[in-house]
This record gives C-alpha cells, structure tokens and sequence, in this order.
C-alpha cells in the first residue's frame, strides 16, 4: 500500500508550487508517483530516485579522473581551501534552503569571501533597478483574486514557469475575478511568437534588445503624448491601444524575465518597466513583479538583506560588508582573475555562466556541492553530493512574491549522504579552528 | 547559572516606587532574588554612582520582516560608511536607518533594552519574521500580526459576530506565532488593494462595507473577550494628513465604554502607536497653515484611564519610512519623489516603504520633531505614554536615548529650536513645544521605557521592574544623576551601558558585548471552544482564495522558534 | 560556404527543464540544448536542412549545434539557443559594469558544419576549458 503526501512543495522555480502530492511507497523509502507538479517538477521527483545517484564525495585526480573519498576528506579539502584563500567566492544558493545559505554566510564571514547567488546571471538587473526606483508589487494571490489585465514582458511562463497561469495569472477564478481568464486582458511582449504569447489578446513582437523604447513609448502613450509612426518595430496606434487597455484595467500586473534583464539594457529596462507601472498608479492600481528563476534565489536574497543589508554581489573580503555588481559580481571577479578559489552550492554555473568564466573555475581550487553531474562538478576539483532540499530534507524557501514557504521532506536521501546544512556545519567547525590557528 | 550582585547604583524603579536610592540588586537562576539568597560565588557589578533600571521595552518598532527587509536590500547606502567589522564572537554589524538583524539586537542591548515588539506581522509572511526574529541576537522579540484589513476580520465584524472573530483572531495567532492585535489603518489597506483608501473612520471598505470605526470597535471587544495579555494596538486613518487630529479623536473615542479583561494586569483597551503622526492641525504643510494639536490629543487622553500611546518621535535624520499603511506610502512619494516600494498581501494587508529626510532645513519637520515630544510632556500619567520613534518610520531607534535627552532637557530642546532648526521661531509659533518648562525625571523616564510598556502589554510580570521573581533584566547606565547635569551626557549614557543583565545573563560587560545570550521568542496561545465555523470558512478561502494550501500556512518548526516562551491564554468561558 | 548573420537570444524551454533535472550527462539535456532554433526563411538563407549541424561563431566563441526549425516563430534574424554550455560559449560575458552578461542579443554566423559533432554537456565544458575546442 502506498500513501499520499499532501501539500508538498516543488523544488524548482519561482512558482514554487506548494500543492503537489507524492505518492511513497509503504516502506516510506521510494517515490512512486506525484500529482500536480509540471513535467520539470514532476522530473525532478523521479530523478531523485535514480539509480546512478552519486552518492560520495569525488575528488579530482591529475589525470583528470575522479576517485571517491569520504566527507570527512571532502569537510577538510573544502575548509583548507577556503581559509587559504585569500579571496574566495562563494557562488549558488539558490538551490538550496534559507537554513543553509545562514551556515555559508557563517563561513563566508569567518574567510571574508563574496558571497554571491544566482541573481548575478538572472534578476541581478532587477535588483539594481529596484535601488534606483522601488518596485510597487503584491503577492500572487492578489493577481489571483483582483488582476484583470496581465502583461508577460520578456518573460515565457509556458516553458519557464509551466503552473505560472493556471495557479495565478490567468486562468484562477479567484475572489473578484470568478470568470477567470474570461475576467483578464493578456498582453505579451516578446521578439517571438511564444507559446505564451498564443494567449495573448495582444502580441508585441517587440524588435529584440529595443524593449527600452518601447517600455518609454508606453509610458508617453499612457499620458497621451506624441509618439513616432513606429517604435521597436510596433506602430503607435497598437502602442496606444495597449496603454488603453491597461488603463482601463482595475488591477493590472506586468511580470518580467530574462528578456529584459539580459538583454543589453539590462537594470535600466526594468527601472524603465518599474516606472511605467509608478506611473499607471495614476489611473488604476498596478503592479510587477519579477519571474524568479530558481526555488530559493529570492530566500538567498531575503538572508543575505537580513544578515548583511545586500541582495547579491556580497563582499566581505574587508570584514565588512561591501556591495557593487560589477566589481563584486561573479562573472566580472572570475574574469578579471580577482578570486583565488571558488566554492559552488546549490547551482550550475559550469553550464550557465558564459565559458569564459567556466575557464576560470576550472583553473581554480574549486568545490561543488550539487545532488547532481553538472559542468561544474566535471570541472572542479571536488564534487559533494547532497541530499535534495525540498524531497529529502525539508527547509525554508521563499516565492517569487517573498512569500516564505517551508519545503517538506517526502524520504530520506541515499545512505550516508548529508544534507547542504549538515555538510557546511562540519565545514564551519573546521574553518573556525583553522582561522584561529592562524 | 550565574548569580550577580549589582551594587551601589542609584536605582529607578516605578513600579516598587524607588526613585534614585541606592539599592543592591540580587540576580541568580534568570531571576531577580533577594539579596540574602545569593552565594559567596556571585559576581559583583560595581554600579557605584551609576544610574540602575529595569531592562527596557520597546512597545513598537519595524525591525524583522518583508518590508523591513526591502528597506534594506533596497536602500544600499543606507549601509554606506556605517559597518563594523567582526570581532570575537560579535558578526559584522551594517545599516543606519533599517540595521541588519546583527546590529539591531547589538545596539538595542548597548542601549538596555531587553524586549522588543515587532510592530506589524504579515500574516502570509510570518515564517520571514519569525527568521529575522530568530537571527536577532539577545534581546527578546515578539511580533504584532496585522487584522485591520482582514478579509475574515471585516466580514465576521460586518455581521456582528464577535466570537467567530475571536476563534479566528485565536487561530491566526497560533499559525503565525503571533503576540497580539495590531490594526493599521483600518480597512484603508483594504481599499488600498484598489488604489483607494478610508480617510475617516466613518468611510466604508470598497465591497466589504464595513467603516474603520466598526472594525476598531469590533477588534477591541474581540481581544477583551479573549483577555489577551496586549489591547488592541492601532494605527489610526489618515497618518501624517494636517487636520487629522479629528480624526484620531474619532479613533480613540472607540474605545469609550471598554474595559479591559483578563488576567495580565493592563488598564487599557486601545494603545494607540506613533501619536505624534495623529496629532496635525491646520490643512497643508506649510507654517502658514499647519499646527500642533498635541493640547487636544491629550485633553482627551488624560480625560479618560483606557488608553495608552507611544510617542513616535521624529528625530531629525535620514531615515527609511515602512508601515502597512500603503495609501499613505503612496502619497509619500509623490510629495518626495523618492523610491517607492509596494506589497500588497492577498486577504491580509499591504506594506509601503519610501526614504524620508527630516530636514532640519524645513518648517514641517521641525513642527513634526516637537508635536512628538508635547503629547509625552502634556501626558499627566506618564505610565500610560512610551517612548518611540515608530522605527524607523519617525527615525532610527539608536536615537531613543536623543529623545530621552530632549525629554529630560529644556536646554536640549532650546537648542534644537535655536540652533539646529532652521524655522524654530516658526515652530515655536506654530506648535506648544516652547513653552513647555516641563523636564522628565529619570523615574518619569523609567515609566515611559520599562515599566509603563511592560504593564501595557501583559508582560509586567516578566518585564519592567526590578522586582523579586522578575525575570533578570538589569541594566547599569554611565550617568550619575547627582552629578552629571549636562543633558549630552544623558544622550551618551542611554545609548552605551556599563552593564547589561539580559535573562540573567551577562551580556554587556564594562561597556563591551561578551555573549549573545539565548534570546527567545513569545507569542500568545489563546485557547478557545472549538468553532466549526469558523474552521470551514478558513479551510474555503484557503482553497478558493490564498495562493498557498492550508497545509502549508502554519509556522512549524524548531528552525522557526527555537526557543519559545508561549503564553497562555483560556477564552473558553 | 554560405555564413549568414543573426542575432542570437538565449533562455528556458521546457525540454531543456526537464532534461536538465534528468541530469545534464544524459543524452536528452543534448538533444534538448545542443540546439539552435532558426527561422524557415533562416534556414533557407543558409541551404541548410532542418536538423543539420551548423557552426555558430561570435565575437565571442564558437560551437557546434544542430539546427532546428523555429519552434515559437516567426522570428526572421532572431535565433534561439536554450540555456546551457553550448549556449554560453558563444554568448557575451560582458556585463558593462552591471554584473550580468550579456545572454540575449548577441551577434553570431552560422555555418553548415554536417560533419562536426554536437558534444555533450561534461565533454564540452571540459574541452572547452582545456581549450581543446
């Protein structure tokens, strides 16, 4: 007989669905089946019960194989490596719980690293531009319940965040919005005929990289100014007519993505979204809100801000904490050399970082924690494998929208393998007795 | 565990009536003992010519939570020049106006305090201040969920039903771990949720059609029928609009005809947070118009014996405004053009955060700077009027023992007025503060920071005086109150103690941190008969309405609090 | 041999999601990231046929992927390669003092190169970091 865990939280992205069931088996010890979950979530369930997990530690040898040791060898590789260095970067988090990320920050402090996370490659932009210009936002529940017109700028939930529309944007019947997606207006704004944007009552196939003009061409039509025959490749009578549509909306929200915070405008795209949603204020509640990538990216944000008052880009080399993307920025520390080992946790920068970096960390004394083979653990000098938060560890997690989630513990991981926490404990003990040998 | 004999200091205590004598306090097990019961072994703390009191509690501050944490993870120079390295067992401090959860436990131990209330709880968002709660080193914290905008609140109000919205004010308190009733703007944030907003308490919620004043009255005969350790704790409508005080007068009017019930030994039934934004005359900003109307406020507040206050002084700096008050967060920023952030929270609430200078350059701040010290010097019973900034609304909370200065000192205040505000002759004009020769005693001031917050939220039986079997919370300041005469001095004094006892502990020692103690986390369980209806009503919004499954809603878990002190509470009868 | 000129985005597909969680050694994370997406009219440009291997080159490196017809098109002069090594060694690690590179607009050629392999994921990034490719 098997038995149904309810309310169970998804491990991937931002949408960080918390209504899936797995079905374990008797024993308690395998996954048999999970409802609910889209195709990533649902794969990433069953993979975890896969049989070629790694399930110890890998260290690299000369020949550029790997041979397994113990974690008491890993714990040591990883703390000689980060109190030796002088400027170590410790990079990921996303993956993993907020009650991990605090034990790395403890360790970050005590070796003045960079502590940096996945934002850096993702809404790093977005950020920025919040410092600049605030952000008027809500929680998902709020689209749900109110939101009738729904704008998807540079962003592709169909395929990046699949439960994204059924769950909150379009198709709940929520408390003011009972037909649902008969109660919304859809506008998507994307170079390409997205598989979102087949549900949209409006496509802008915006020129790609020019959504800065477009964004300023509909802060000018929503005041009714002139605008030019055509802007980003969109004539201005379907500019005018979107800034109609959203005005006379009673609670719009735009949600974003990489479109426009990778594309080569990057923060200032957003400041310029963020102020066109100040300035619809003006004639009808709006808001936005950023599509985030990965499950805990925004917990990484929330304990970094609490503990160290920055978001990412964290430096505390000075034993102090310093911030500026840029300077302090993963990508732009790994190329200009400015690093001397690298630590890795909870992400996959050797398959998302561009390759010039990936160079960098493969030079470099490296460690990688990750459930996972990635490009990062086959290129660095130790892989550590860990138990999956979120299916074999429970810990908290925080939504696109801040909302915390605490994520459950379905079964338990492989025999003897650790969790993130309980791996970086060791390593905070050894570090602590390291640094005051020194 | 440790035992500690503070002797020799002069000793304020309001409530066992010692005002300046020069007593020994006995401290061993966590609590305050007799002398006679400590041993050979105990440690002696010289507090010779040096100023005793009970540890200080904080009735209201913005220190943990979503909005606290966009303050500062948006506000990067709020951190810049301001950091403090890490040093033995202390981690590195940052932040001026929103600190980093390090240096807000750190300084409010350097200033003797020993409990603070986080002001407003986002019900959906408990688990992010339970965390920063938890991160918050030494002091006790507890934290305020919010229920003047609350969907279940305003529709069991709007029907008369009281005790259904008892049974849910009960659950929500045990979900959340939450300490109490706190009411922001009342169904304004509501409305809010549309760009609207109920600037008077007599304008009904869009669709829920409920006024402010019926959810005011409502949520205060809601916590006397659970007897709830705090009263209602309020935000009144209309924050920072000149001529609110009308306004505010309708607020706390509500409270006529409440008495207080339960067994926590509080006189009042409505507390109502940073007055000092409640209290404006006149109809613009400007010196032409705008007036102090602290005479009027508090006519009233000392008319009446169920109402208490906090001061929320502004304190003439840089800060970082944050509150549940979205419509006015709003209107904040289109008066200073400064970065505006917004949450609005599903069923619950919404939270607003836009920087703020208090120029000292301009009349209205100025004006806002004495209206907050005349409503605590006009108080007649100063157990009943608290010292605040509304951190860091009003300005940071390091600046608590500025506004004990300015209390205790004519001369400080003159100064101010003289020498640092650039319209002082306008704010002597416009306002009472120059007039008044009143100056606070350190007794006075004992009440306004220990003992009055202590018997105003429940805890005088923990918090708040030096009494026997209370728990140890004693702090030794550097000021010597027959000698020292210069009020700068009070200023330093307050702000760096010789000697904190936090719990029993010693945390502060000669000046210096030595540990961080084990601080704990309260909050209220109130037990009460088992409502059917209450339970369905949850269980349908969540499955129709919340963006989270029920399931998922309820603080669980040691991680969250790992160390709780819960109190309970029985509203069975 | 005909080069054409396109203006490259990069980003998330489903198939890339899922292939991902099913572990980026596997076969499926090739066959659903070692991928450019082009547009018919691209394709033509190009004389290539669909499901050729092609060489894509930028200022910034050089890969072998197979191309593909436009999934979520027409977009003429816009190509589409899912997140991922093959991806990243071509796009811009420039971040303009921002911190974050440059993933979408990147100028690239493509070339037919039937006879180069697509690599997988690991053997990528390795050879790349040797600089063996």
């Amino acid at each position: 007989m098997t038995k149904i865990v309810p309310d169970v939280i998804c491990p991937f992205c931002g949408t960080l669905c918390d209504d899936l069931e797995v079905e374990v088996s008797d024993d308690g010890k395998t996954i048999v089946d999970i409802y609910n979950a889209c195709a990533i979530g649902a794969e990433k369930f069953m993979h975890a019960q896969a049989k070629d997990r790694v399930t110890r530690p890998r260290m690299q040898q000369p020949d550029g194989t790997y041979k397994e040791v113990s974690y008491d060898e890993a714990v040591e590789y990883t703390a000689q490596m980060l109190a030796n260095s002088k400027k170590p970067l410790m990079y990921g988090w996303s993956s993993t719980s907020c009650e991990a990320q605090s034990v790395g920050h403890e360790i970050a402090e005590q070796v003045g690293a960079i502590v940096d996370n996945t934002a850096t490659v993702c809404h790093g932009s977005t950020l920025i531009a919040v410092q600049d210009v605030g952000i008027p936002s809500c929680t998902l529940g709020e689209i749900k319940n109110r939101a009738d017109r729904i704008i998807f700028w540079g962003c592709n939930p169909t395929h990046a965040h699949p439960r994204h529309q059924s769950r909150y944007s379009i198709f709940p019947r929520g408390f003011f919005t009972n037909k649902g997606h008969k109660s919304r207006k859809v506008i998507v704004v994307d170079p390409r005929k997205t598989d979102t944007a087949k549900m949209a009552d409006i496509h802008y196939q915006v020129e790609q990289g020019r959504d800065f003009e477009l964004l300023s061409a509909f802060r000018v039509a929503v005041r009714n100014e002139e605008l030019p025959d055509t802007v980003a490749g969109i004539p201005k009578e379907e500019i005018y007519k979107g800034a109609e549509l959203m005005k006379s909306g009673r609670f719009g929200i735009i949600f974003f993505g990489m479109g426009v915070t990778q594309s080569l405008s990057k923060n200032h795209n957003i400041d310029n979204a963020i102020s066109l949603t100040k300035d619809l204020n003006e004639y009808t509640k709006f808001s936005i809100m950023a599509m985030r990538g990965h499950y805990n990216v925004t917990g990484s944000g929330q304990v970094l801000g609490w503990q160290f008052g920055f978001p990412y880009c964290v430096d505390l080399s000075r034993g102090f904490a310093r911030y500026n993307p840029g300077e302090t920025s993963s990508n732009d520390l790994l190329r200009r050399g400015e690093v001397d080992s690298i630590f890795v946790l909870g992400s996959d920068p050797g398959a998302h970082f561009p390759i010039s970096s990936v160079k960098k960390i493969a030079e470099l004394p490296s460690v990688c924690i990750d459930p996972h083979i990635t490009p990062t653990s086959e290129i660095s000098k130790l892989h550590v494998p860990v138990a999956f938060v979120g299916i074999e560890v429970g810990g908290s997690c925080y939504r696109m929208d801040n909302v915390p989630i605490d994520a459950r513990k379905v079964i338990d991981p492989p025999e003897g393998v650790l969790t993130d926490e309980e791996f970086l404990s060791r390593v905070n003990k050894r570090v602590s007795e390291l640094m005051e040998a020194k | 565990m440790s035992e500690y004999l503070i002797k020799n200091g002069f000793v304020y205590d309001p409530v066992l009536g010692i005002n300046g004598d020069k007593t020994d306090i006995a401290v061993k097990d966590g609590k305050i003992v007799k002398d006679s019961e400590l041993s050979s072994k105990a440690k002696t703390i010289d507090a010779t010519g040096k100023t005793v009191m009970a540890g200080g509690v904080d009735v209201h501050a913005h220190v943990a939570g979503p909005k606290v944490n966009v303050g500062r993870n948006y506000r990067p120079e709020d951190k810049l020049f301001v950091g403090t390295a890490k040093s033995g067992m202390k981690r590195m401090e940052g932040g001026f106006s929103v600190p980093t959860v390090f240096r807000t436990g750190y300084n409010y131990a350097r200033m003797g305090y020993g409990f603070v209330m986080e002001a407003a709880m986002p019900p959906l968002y408990a688990r992010h201040v339970h965390e920063e709660i938890r991160d918050t080193p030494i002091i006790d914290q507890a934290a305020l969920p919010v229920f003047g905008n609350n969907w279940f609140v305003m529709e069991y109000l709007k029907n008369g039903e009281v005790e259904n919205t008892a049974a849910y004010i009960a659950w929500l308190l045990r979900m959340t771990r939450g300490f109490g009733i706190k009411n922001v703007n009342p169904g304004g944030t509501e409305a809010w949720g549309w760009g609207l907003n109920c600037p008077t308490v007599n304008d009904p919620v869009p669709y829920f059609d409920i006024t402010p004043a019926e959810i005011i009255r409502g949520l205060i005969e809601a916590n006397e029928y659970l007897g709830l350790p705090h009263c209602m704790h309020v935000h009144g409508n209309s924050l920072g609009e000149p001529g609110n005080f009308s306004i505010t007068l309708d607020t706390l009017k509500q409270a006529e005809g409440f008495k207080p019930k339960g067994s926590f030994g509080r006189d009042q039934v409505l507390h109502h947070t940073h007055l000092q934004f409640h209290s404006y005359g006149g109809e613009s900003y400007a010196s032409k118009s705008f007036e102090s109307k602290s005479r009027e406020i508090m006519d009233y507040i000392n008319s009446v014996d169920n109402i208490t206050f906090d001061m929320g002084c502004v304190t003439l700096d840089e800060t970082t405004t944050m509150t549940a008050d979205g419509p006015f967060e709003h209107h904040l920023t289109e008066l200073n053009h400064l970065k505006w952030a917004n949450v609005d929270v599903e069923l619950e609430t919404a939270a607003g955060i836009v920087p703020y200078v208090y120029s000292p350059k301009t009349f209205i701040a100025g004006a806002q700077w004495a209206i907050g010290l005349e409503l605590a010097l006009y108080a007649k019973d100063l157990m009943k009027a608290f010292v605040s900034t509304d951190h860091p609304n009003a300005g940071p909370f390091i600046r608590y023992p500025r506004v004990i200065k300015w209390l205790m000192s004519r001369k400080a205040r003159d100064n101010v007025l003289d020498n640092i505000l650039k319209y002082g002759e306008k704010v002597r004009e416009r306002c009472f503060i120059g007039e008044i020769d009143r100056e606070l005693s350190l007794y006075e001031i004992a009440m306004m920071t220990r003992a009055g917050p202590a018997k105003a939220l429940g805890l005088a039986h923990m918090f708040g005086s030096l009494k026997e079997g209370m728990d140890a919370d004693v702090v030794v300041y550097p000021f010597n109150p027959e000698k020292d005469d210069d009020p700068e001095k009070i200023e330093t004094a307050f702000s760096n103690c010789s000697y904190l006892v936090k719990s029993g502990q010693l945390i502060i020692n000669d000046g210096e941190i030595i540990s961080t103690g084990r601080k704990r986390t309260l909050w209220v369980d109130a037990k009460v008969n088992e409502n059917a209806q209450v339970m369905r009503d949850v269980e349908q919004k969540f499955l129709k309405y919340y963006s989270v499954n029920l399931g998922n809603y309820e603080v669980l878990g040691e991680h969250f609090l790992p160390n709780p002190y819960i109190i309970e509470v029985d509203a069975t009868q | 041999m005909t080069k054409i000129a396109l203006n490259l985005i990069t980003g998330r597909t489903i198939q890339q999601g899922v292939a991902m969680e099913g572990g980026k050694e596997k076969d499926a994370y090739t066959k659903a990231c070692g991928i450019i997406e082009l547009d018919l009219s691209d394709l033509k440009k190009l004389g290539a046929w669909r499901n050729t291997n092609v060489r894509v080159t930028s200022p910034y490196g050089s890969i072998v992927v197979k191309a593909v017809e436009a999934t979520q098109g027409p977009h003429p002069g816009l190509a589409y390669i899912p997140m991922g090594p093959w991806a990243n060694s071509v796009t811009d690690p420039n971040t303009y003092s921002t911190g974050m590179p440059t993933f979408k607009g990147v100028p690239i050629e493509v070339e037919v190169a039937m006879n180069e392999k697509v690599l997988g994921s690991i053997e990528l990034v390795q050879k790349k970091c040797r600089g063996e490719v």
